[in-house]
Formats: C-alpha cells, structure tokens, sequence
C-alpha cells in the first residue's frame, strides 16, 4: 500500500473509532398512570411552548400504546437515507434482511402531512415477529431483535431502524418539535398512554433525521438534555457487549446503557440510577456496611456506565416513565402531577401551558430518579436488602 | 590504563568559599579534596558525576556544576556519546552499564497529545466547589452484578487507590532502607500502594505496611515465602521492566548489606542475580500455573499483577496474560527507569508506553475481555498530564518511579549502579544512607501525588467529567498534533482539529 492510500485508510479508521454530536436541548414526558390513551396534541403544544430550547435540528416523539391493533408485533420504523435512487436501494437491502428474519405481518409507509420539513427520508413501518433460524433459536425474542437491529443500523448503508418496540414508535426527524409532531399527524392518528417529546439544540451537529430524539431499541427509548463528556469510556464498554453507536450522538449511549442494565443483567430501576448517576463517594462512604459495599460494588463493576457531563433525561418503557439528572444537576428537570396524570418537563412553563392547574411540581435532586409507572402494572421487588453477586 | 575520555562537567569555585569542606564530605564520587598545604579546595572534574549534591549543600552558594566545554570536532555520525562508549569499551572491555530511564530523544507522545476543555454547551466543573472523584479500582471486575437475597459471595479481590497513581517497584537493596521506607509511609498517607520490588520486604516493616504494598515475585525469588505473599495487598510476578526488557536484574555484592541480605534470604556480600527467563515459565500456560500457585497460597484474597516491559508485539502478549488470569496487568515503556542495565539494551530496546497502552487497551476490548484486567502503565510518567493522557488512552492507573525518586531529591545524574549515590537514595552504604530523612522523604512523595491529583481534578473539570473512570479509554478527550498518519492511528486519536 502506497504511503497516500494508506493515510486514506488510517483515517477512516480513526473517524470510526468515535464521532459524536453535541447537544443540548428541551425534554418532555406525560403519561397517564391509569393507562388513558390521549392524542399527541397536548405534548406537541407542550412543546411548542419551549421552541426557544431548540433551534430547529431535530425534534421527536416517543408514544406508547398506539398500536393495540399489532400490540403482539415489533413495530419496526426505519429511514432510508440519501436521495431517492439510495432510499430505493437501502429499503431494499433492509427489506431482503428483514424478510429472512422476521414473519412481516403488515408494512406501510409512515403516514404524513405536507408539513413543510427539510430533507424527509423515505419513512416506513413493519410489523414484525421474529423467523429465527440455527443458532438463534436459543435467543429470547428481544435479543434476536436487538441483534438484528444493530445489524441493520451498522451493516445497511443508509438504512437505520429507530425504533423496535411492541406497541409503541418513535417519530422524529429535523425540524423543531411542533413541526415534526405535525409532520406524522401525531395530534390526529395515534394515541398513547405515555409521550415523551424532545427539542433539539445541536451546536455541533449534522442535522440529519438518524440523529433526533428520541433513541430507542425495543421499548426503551431515551430523550436527553445535556452532552455527554464520559461518551468515550461508554461506548467503548457498550461495543464491547455488542452494541454499535451507529447514530453520531451521545444520548445513543444512554439507550443502549439501559438496555443493557435492564433487560440483559435484569438490574432494578433504583440500581440503574445509581449507575449513571451514582452517588458521590463521600456519600457511599457514610452508608452502612451493606449499602456502602453494594454501591462499591456497582461503582466498581458499571464503572464505564457513569454518565458524565450534564444530562437530564427521560427514560421510558412500555408502563414507565423516568427522569434523571446528572449527579451534580447540571440540566433542568422538573416534575409536576395532575390526577392520574404525570408530567416531566425542561420547564415547568410547559407543563403549565397544558395543565394550567397542577397537584404538585417539584425538582428532584441530582442523581434521584423519578419513576411513574402504570397502576397496577409492576409488583416492584429487590428495593431492600440486596446482596450481591459476582 | 588512563582514561581517554573528556571530562563531563566543570567544577567551578566562587572566591565566596570558605573551606568549611562540606562539598568534600558531600560528593561520594571523590571530586573535592582538600590541600592542606594550601589550606584550600581542590577539585577533579574528571570525577564529577552532575548530581549536584555540592552545589545545593554548599553554605555559600560558592560551587557551580557545568557541562564541560570541552568537546570533540562535531561530527554528525559520532558523537560524543559514541567516541566516549567506545573509548570506555577499549578500556574496560566490558557492557556499559547505567542508571535511570533512557535519556535517547524517542518522540515522547504525551507532548504530542493535548486535552480537551468543556467550553458553553457542556459546562466544566469547579473542583474547589464540586466533587472531583479520584478513587480508582485495580482488578478483574465481573461481567455483571448478580442479585440475591440470600447470598452473598463478594467480588473479586481488588486494590483500592484515592489517586491513580502507584509506586512502581524499587526493591530494597537498589534502593536504600530509608528510601524504602519513605515510599511505603507516603503510599499509606496518600491511600495508594508501594511495590517492594524483587528484593522482599523486611519483616520488620510487613505488618505496619501490608495494607499499602505490592510484594513483587521476580526470577530471583528473593525473600519469597508464604508469609512474604500474605502481607501485601497483591503480588506482581516480574517478567520484564521498560528498562531493559529481556534482561535480569543483578545487584553488586556490594550492595548486599546484612539487612539486604536477610531480607533477599540470600548470604551477605554476594551479588544477586535475577536471569530475566523465570525458570518456571516458558510459556504462557506455565504463568497461568504460577498465578494459580499464588493466588491459592493467598487464598485468592489478592489481585495478581503481572509486569511486562513494552514491546513490539504487547498487545498480543497481553491478550495472553490476561486470559491467563492476571488481575492486573502493569506495562513498562521504553523510557522507565532501573538502578543499572546495558546502556545498550536501556536505549534500544521497547517501544513507548503512550504507544503500547493503547494498543493493548484496543486489543482487549476488541477481544471482549478488557475488563477483566485492569492496566497500569509505567515508564516515562513525568507530571500529572501524563497521567490523564494515559488514562484517556486506557490506563487504569500509573506507576510512577523515577519522578518519585526526584521527589526524594535524586538528580538523575545516572550513577545509581554505582552505589554511590550522593542523595542516598541509590546506595547501601551507611553514611550516604542517613543523608536521606525518612520523615522529610515521604513528606515530599504525599506532597507530590497531593499537588498532581489537585492537578489532574483540575484538568478533570476542564473536560467536565467529575470522576477519573469516566476518562479511562475516552479519546475524544485527545487530540495529536505534529505526529504522522500511522502515530495517530496506533494511539487510536484524532489530529488536533479535526
């Protein structure tokens, strides 16, 4: 190899080492903890409300509970990328996988208004079940999805699934929030128990539609306020588990991050918390014998998983919604009830613009995770008296 | 035979001299004396060495060392360096020996790298007004956390540091009892971990610092029992040091005092020999069996590390060792230091630690099994941005040797083989030995690791990030700048820039 090709070669290399963007943006989530579906027109007036916390680069949604109808299906929505001689070619390499994959029970183009929005890619969806075949038959029905996701995001040029979950899909693209949210005619054709919605402020950023918010793989999707300055040491410990950071974004991490902490080692919601955001040591340091060794322990272990840099996020699930700080509460996050409705918020003004009259808003401290879930619908366990294994 | 060779350096002698004869009884290599037919000073540059211990003890300031103006017709193909070696082979007909790291002019990478700062969108962090964690865990971590309700089986075993930065090995007999000392009084000040080297720990210090030490297992096996293994926090087997990789160990009889000799378990005066070869290991499946035999005589309650220099295939290498179940995993680049090897092999043989840490990290997290080892990287550590640089290239925590030896007063004059050394650190002998205070040694060693942790909180901050594990393996924190396509790419960063 000559001394130029081989420069040529090292470098791309090196750019795949790591690339990220930077941002900084609004978060939302409302859900309603009786599991009453509403339409998507309060959360995108809800957001509308903080236009000034994005700069038109990218807006989403994340809504659960809007296909009862395939509610046994993984609904699959991709993007196909680049003009539409790429689109037509990656939709038809995606296609060609995912028909070898999975019993395709239905697909469609994702529906959509003629919103005015800059550069939409080919948008479709497929609901799905899993065709497994060889050594896969062993594999649970969400990890063959999530390997098969991955596959997809980082082997099909052009071609990204952005969301993967039952019952649930993500909408999002470049544009600021209100204008995405009328894009997909979320105010008219879906609704959900739970929303979460994001406002993007890339300051160092391709606007391109991949790298909006939400994340998701399964059901697990993450809207992010912050930047993560720790994004090195996390993705390096999430590729080694498997997970391809594909989308040039560090709220990337914190999808697979809970993937990874919830769904594959099965880890209680308190523990993952103070996994990304765990407490400082001087704190650990004054818990009694059985907390301090259980937080060294997981400090120990998750080490890479700490979240650094200043983040807020929301973290949903079908039949959960949480919001956490940074440890040091960097970004604004700010929770507010209204009968069985749960909001959090970058800002309270939002959720006020919605819900004009609230039971209660408070901010939760740095590192404390905010949980609300469907009544009724988890026994929670293992919240004392752990012990632990390794 | 007369010597041949140019002096190095040039004794001069101020009129403010008073004869008070304290240069005399300072410089152990003999170049002042006094004529008392003159009632004056003499001096003989041909014996000064640049340690310097003269000049800084000297009442009035009146002795001044310099680098001798003399010199040969320059040549660009030899020399000085080159003559004055094959004038001195001719005379002795023996291997050139020398002290210290390799003083060659390697690119060192760590000045070819610079860090990030956090500027608007991701804010930096004040540490004098948040926490700034440094707290770092050596050793193999788990896959994951299990959880049960009725068990309770523990973790492996693990070191705890409150600053990522160690001491590496000096054993006693390279280096002086109160140096000795001075190192395990400042690991245990400092929440961190001293290394006892190849040369044992004297009994009387084990169970005062076995909380803070790391007892090494060289080829030599000197002092190595059961008890020895047990009173430490974790073993280091030896197989190589940057100095000269594929090269032992061999202290002077000389150096073999009584005390050195009862704590190496070997007879007084005689030289001790370590080969570089254990002659237990010649293969990696015979380090597994040695690790196994350690960690079974210490009841698999401490970490094993396993050292080895830097070298042209270490990320292979260290692939091996660790699924040859090494805990931790210490690698020593070009540029650290010893207390004597072939001035050939020092400064020819090894690759750069900048270069060796990141090819190792890559390669075990390309192989999936990065953690379950966890990587000290030593040889060429000279301030606290070295040591955020080594981290952010995959470091777990350093080793740190000759910047200790500074920080007890050593001038690098490169005559530790000797055993002469004027700052008694390098030395056995009794008098030079007491010139070290204990107290006041250890003092500067917590003085120097507490100023480059306030440092690296510092740069820490800078990059928004509060706790050191958050760094380990995070190049986008680091940029090159003046290093070629192939550099870059070895160290897995981009080019300042981009």
């Amino acid at each position: 190899m000559d001394f130029e090709s081989r420069e040529v070669v090292m470098s791309v290399r090196r750019q795949k080492l790591y690339s990220k963007e930077i941002s900084a943006c609004s978060i939302f989530g409302a859900m309603s903890r009786a599991g009453e579906r509403f339409t998507g027109e309060r959360v995108i007036q809800a957001m509308a409300g903080m236009h000034h916390r994005g700069n038109g680069l990218g807006g989403g949604f994340a809504a659960y509970g809007i296909y009862p109808e395939f509610r046994d299906y993984y609904a699959f929505h991709l993007m196909f990328t680049g003009d539409s001689r790429a689109q037509r070619e990656a939709k038809r390499r995606a296609e060609e996988f995912l028909f070898r994959s999975f019993d395709v029970v239905h697909d469609e183009e994702i529906p959509h208004s003629d919103v005015c929005v800059r550069d939409p890619p080919l948008l479709w969806r497929y609901f799905l079940s899993p065709s497994k075949h060889g050594e896969d038959v062993h594999l649970s029905d969400d990890e063959y999805v999530v390997r098969k996701v991955i596959h997809v995001n980082s082997a099909i040029d052009n071609a990204y699934i952005f969301s993967s979950g039952k019952n649930m899909g993500c909408f999002k693209g470049v544009g600021y929030p209100e204008e995405i949210g009328r894009y997909f005619m979320l105010e008219r054709l879906y609704r959900g128990y739970l929303w979460t919605a994001h406002g993007r402020f890339p300051t160092n950023s391709q606007a391109w539609w991949g790298g909006a918010h939400p994340f998701g793989l399964l059901d697990t999707t993450v809207v992010h306020n912050g930047e993560i300055s720790s994004y090195g040491t996390n993705r390096w410990y999430l590729e080694m588990r498997g997970y391809k950071c594909t989308l040039h974004t560090d709220t990337e991490v914190l999808a697979y991050a809970a993937d990874l902490l919830m769904r594959r080692h099965d880890l209680p919601l308190e523990l993952v918390a103070k996994i990304l955001a765990p407490p400082v040591w001087d704190s650990i340091d004054r818990m009694d014998a059985a907390e301090r060794r259980l937080l060294t322990a997981l400090r120990r272990v998750y080490a890479p998983l700490l979240m650094n840099g200043p983040f807020a996020v929301i973290v949903a699930q079908s039949g959960r919604m949480i919001g956490l700080t940074d440890r040091i509460r960097l970004r604004p996050l700010t929770v507010a009830t209204r009968g069985d409705m749960f909001y959090i918020s970058s800002e309270e003004a939002s959720v006020r613009r919605i819900s004009p009259t609230l039971d209660s808003v408070w901010s939760p401290r740095g590192g404390e995770p905010v949980v609300c879930e469907l009544e009724g619908m988890f026994e929670r366990g293992l919240e004392h008296e752990i012990a632990v294994t390794a | 035979m007369r010597s041949l060779l140019l002096p190095e350096f040039t004794i001069s002698r101020s009129e403010e001299c008073d004869v008070c004869r304290a240069c005399e009884h300072q410089c152990p290599f003999g170049a002042h004396t006094y004529d008392a037919s003159n009632d004056k000073m003499l001096s003989d540059s041909r014996r000064c060495v640049g340690c310097q211990r003269c000049a800084v003890f000297c009442p009035k300031g009146a002795i001044e060392i310099r680098p001798a103006p003399s010199f040969y017709r320059p040549n660009a193909s030899w020399s000085r360096e080159r003559i004055e070696d094959i004038k001195r082979q001719a005379e002795t007909g023996g291997v050139i020996l020398t002290g210290c790291g390799s003083d060659k002019p390697f690119r060192i990478y760590w000045d070819h790298m610079l860090l990030n700062a956090s500027q608007v969108t991701n804010p930096s962090i004040d540490p004098l007004r948040e926490p700034m964690e440094l707290r770092t865990f050596l050793g193999s971590k788990p896959e994951r956390i299990l959880l049960s309700s009725d068990t309770d089986t523990g973790t492996d075993p693990f070191l705890m540091l409150e600053t990522p930065v160690l001491f590496s090995a000096m054993s006693y007999g390279a280096i002086s009892y109160n140096a000795f000392q001075a190192l395990a009084i400042a690991a245990s000040r400092s929440g961190t971990f001293f290394n006892t080297g190849e040369g044992g720990m004297p009994s009387e210090m084990r169970s005062k610092f076995k909380k803070h030490a790391i007892v090494q297992v060289a080829s030599g096996r000197f002092g190595i029992d059961a008890e020895y293994l047990n009173c430490a926090a974790a073993v280091e087997i030896k197989i190589g040091q940057g100095a000269k990789p594929g090269i032992g160990g061999h202290l002077p009889g000389e150096k073999v005092s009584q005390h050195v000799a009862a704590t190496r378990m070997i007879p007084e005066g005689t030289d001790a020999i370590s080969p570089a070869p254990h002659h237990d290991i010649y293969s990696i499946e015979d380090l597994e069996m040695l690790i196994s035999a350690i960690k079974e005589v210490t009841n698999y309650e401490k970490p094993v590390i396993v050292k080895v220099a830097a070298v042209h295939n270490i990320s292979a290498i260290a692939s091996g060792i660790v699924r040859a179940g090494a805990d931790i995993l210490a690698i020593d680049g070009v540029r650290g230091g010893t207390g004597a090897a072939p001035k050939v092999i020092r400064d020819n043989v090894g690759i750069p630690i900048e270069l060796a840490i990141s090819s190792v990290d890559r390669r075990l997290r390309d192989e999936g099994i990065r953690e379950r080892c966890s990587i000290i990287a030593g040889g060429g550590i000279r301030c606290s941005a070295d040591v955020v640089k080594a981290i952010a290239l995959g470091a777990d925590a350093v080793y740190i040797g000759t910047a200790a030896l500074i920080a007890m007063g050593c001038t690098l004059c490169q005559r530790c083989y000797t055993g002469r050394c004027s700052w008694g650190i390098c030395t056995q002998d009794p008098g030079l030995v007491r010139r070290l205070n204990v107290e006041e040694a250890a003092q500067r060693l917590v003085n120097l690791l507490s100023a480059w942790s306030h440092e690296i909180k510092e740069m820490l901050g800078g990059m928004g990030i509060n706790a050191i594990e958050s760094l380990r393996g995070n190049r986008d924190q680091l940029r090159g700048i003046g290093l070629y396509e192939w550099e870059l790419d070895v160290l897995g960063i981009k080019g300042a820039g981009e």
